[in-house]
């Protein structure tokens, strides 16, 4: 079944339906290196690139990504720092109500965001979070926290229990053996857990909507947002910024392939 | 376990699990060691369970009391916010938006995961083939999962322009429409193509799942059945299908709870019109907390969005727990 007998057709129609497929993505491209303020007709090839949108996007929108760029540091940094002892805790350490806290993992990812937005919008402006960077850092890990968990315990859970034990003979405590054993060699989940809190918080678009007001703490997908919100008249420098905030996700496809597999199949089914 | 606690049962005089205190006194060593282990336990797994209680625990009771609650602007200068018992949810229930949302929502959420699955399957089966560039082009498909959806949603609002977008360019240069389609503007359609682009976005990751649970089909049926003579669609109604079962219940489950929550796509294309034809209980809810600012009806709508949702988590914890049994 695996093996076909026309090799070349099929990637052929491989490459055809990629084509399709990521035709949008084509576009995208294309049209940020279109001459800017023109919309009739952008041609089908960037044949005279034109770097006009790029500047655009910048100057705009510079400000936004590096505080897209600032929460999203963040939250990964802080998902990790509480997800991954968590998971470990929950796998190896005897806890009798851990299977009714995996259980609350698993539901929370059930929980549309517009209500956790509608219960923090509240809390913060009364104690000051609007429009912050915290705020944001916080209320993003709601992704990634429940994500990196489950991630971490699926497989903290094959480790065996021998590798935790040698370190405890040579005299290592809990934290130290955590640190200097359990992390370690569970490398690879923490680094996909930690790519996909970055994509997932790069990408939020929910708490950046509402749990800023004004253009001091701005996320750059709100400012793509914004421009969309108005008549578009210069698409190229739109279509730049879409290509500056896609940049995560290429690069990551690119360098940390099989982490996306991993994060992609290991997040959904258990 | 038994076994290592007999074994030290009998080596030394020692509670269990405090191997390198041997000397000390066993019973204050013992209660000591079960008070460490609990300041470890809480060390480790408390941020976590503090972090679940305030955003998860807390904004779904908060949400729970709003539904309840005139909570509007005004609540913001006065601090109160008066009971309003059921009145909520019955002007809610009764309006003729809501009517429209639901049923709008029904459909979005039907129309995508069905696309979604019915294309994510056939590249996935697709890619199972071995062919020169198949993992390249594979890996390749993840893209528009990866990006961000307002992204997606900017390059697509761009692409359906009615007047100077690619697609209608293309259509009006091929001779097939003599004008440039409405496909976002126009009341009939606007519901059709923002399903047409959640499902473009959904299409990477059902592929991926699903080609996931075709790697873990032995490839012995399948010599044993052509062996017996099986053709193709025999193979897959009798080999593949049953055996990918499990995963498909998985994936259409989490389709439909993330589908529930889309908010990004809507908004970005069309802000949940032209005249609400794109409405959904989401746009709905996030439309009346954050741009009426009415937070009780806004909490109203975001609770049956949470109940929906939380009949549909049973069903996917339940069809997790099956798979392990079989």
């Amino acid at each position: 079944m695996n093996t076909v007998r026309h090799p070349k057709l099929n990637t052929a129609l491989g490459l055809v339906i990629i084509a399709v497929l990521l035709f949008p993505i084509y576009w995208m491209v294309n049209a940020s290196l279109q001459p800017g303020g023109a919309t009739v007709d952008t041609a089908w090839l960037p044949l005279n690139p034109d770097l006009a949108g790029y500047r655009t996007a910048l100057e705009e929108q510079g400000g936004n990504l590096v505080t897209s760029l600032m929460v999203a540091v963040g939250s990964v940094a802080l998902s990790l720092a509480v997800a991954v002892p968590a998971a470990y805790a929950l796998v190896q350490f005897r806890i009798r109500w851990a299977d009714y806290l995996l259980f609350g993992v698993l539901i929370s990812q059930m929980i549309p965001g517009i209500v956790i937005a509608n219960a923090l919008y509240n809390v913060y402006a009364e104690i000051g979070l609007l429009n912050s960077i915290p705020g944001l850092i916080l209320a993003d890990s709601t992704a990634g926290i429940p994500f990196a968990i489950l991630i971490c315990r699926a497989l903290m859970g094959s480790l065996p229990p021998a590798l935790v034990e040698a370190a405890h003979v040579d005299g290592a405590g809990p934290v130290r053996a955590f640190l200097s054993v359990v992390v370690p060699v569970s490398r690879n989940a923490i680094i996909t857990a930690g790519l996909f809190t970055f994509l997932f918080t790069w990408g939020d678009f929910l708490f950046a909507l509402t749990l800023t007001t004004t253009e001091e703490v701005r996320p750059v997908t709100l400012g793509i947002y914004n421009y969309l919100g108005a008549y578009v008249n210069d698409w190229s420098s739109v279509m730049a910024t879409a290509v500056l905030a896609s940049l995560p996700a290429v690069v990551l496809l690119a360098v940390a392939q099989k982490y996306v597999a991993a994060g992609a199949t290991g997040g959904a089914v258990k | 376990m038994s076994i290592t606690s007999v074994h030290e049962a009998t080596t030394a005089p020692t509670a269990p699990g405090q191997r390198g205190e041997g000397h000390a006194a066993p019973r204050v060593s013992a209660r000591a060691s079960a008070w460490r282990h609990r300041l470890v336990t809480a060390l480790f797994i408390g941020p976590a369970v503090l972090y679940m209680l305030l955003f998860f625990g807390y904004p779904v009771v908060q949400n729970v009391i709003m539904g309840f609650q005139h909570y509007t602007i005004t609540t913001f200068f006065t601090g109160e916010a008066p009971w309003a018992g059921w009145s909520n949810y019955t002007e809610v229930l009764t309006s003729p938006l809501f009517r429209t949302a639901a049923a709008n929502t029904v459909i979005f959420t039907v129309g995508s995961i069905l696309g979604q699955f019915l294309c994510g399957l056939g590249l996935a089966l697709f890619f199972r083939r071995r062919f020169p560039l198949s993992g390249a082009l594979r890996s390749l498909i993840l893209l528009p999962w990866l990006i961000p959806l307002i992204v997606a949603s900017a390059v697509w609002k761009w692409l359906l322009d009615t007047d100077a977008g690619a697609l209608n360019r293309v259509l009006i240069g091929s001779g097939l429409v003599e004008s440039g389609i409405p496909w976002l503007s126009s009341t009939g359609l606007a519901l059709f193509t923002v399903i047409m682009v959640n499902i473009w976005i959904g299409i990477p990751f059902n592929a991926v799942i699903l080609h996931g649970g075709l790697q873990t089909i032995p490839q012995e049926l399948y010599e044993a059945g052509s062996i017996d003579g099986t053709s193709r669609w025999q193979a897959f109604r009798h080999i593949t299908w049953p055996m990918l079962r499990p995963v498909v219940s998985v994936v259409l489950v989490l389709g439909v709870v993330y589908t529930l929550k889309v908010l990004d796509i809507i908004l970005g294309l069309t802000e949940g019109g032209p005249a609400n034809a794109t409405q959904t209980l989401a746009t709905q809810a996030y439309q009346l907390s954050f741009a009426t600012f009415d937070f009780g009806q806004g909490a109203a709508v975001s609770n049956i969005l949470i109940l929906i949702s939380l009949l549909f988590a049973a069903v996917y914890l339940r069809l997790n727990r099956r798979p392990v049994d079989e």
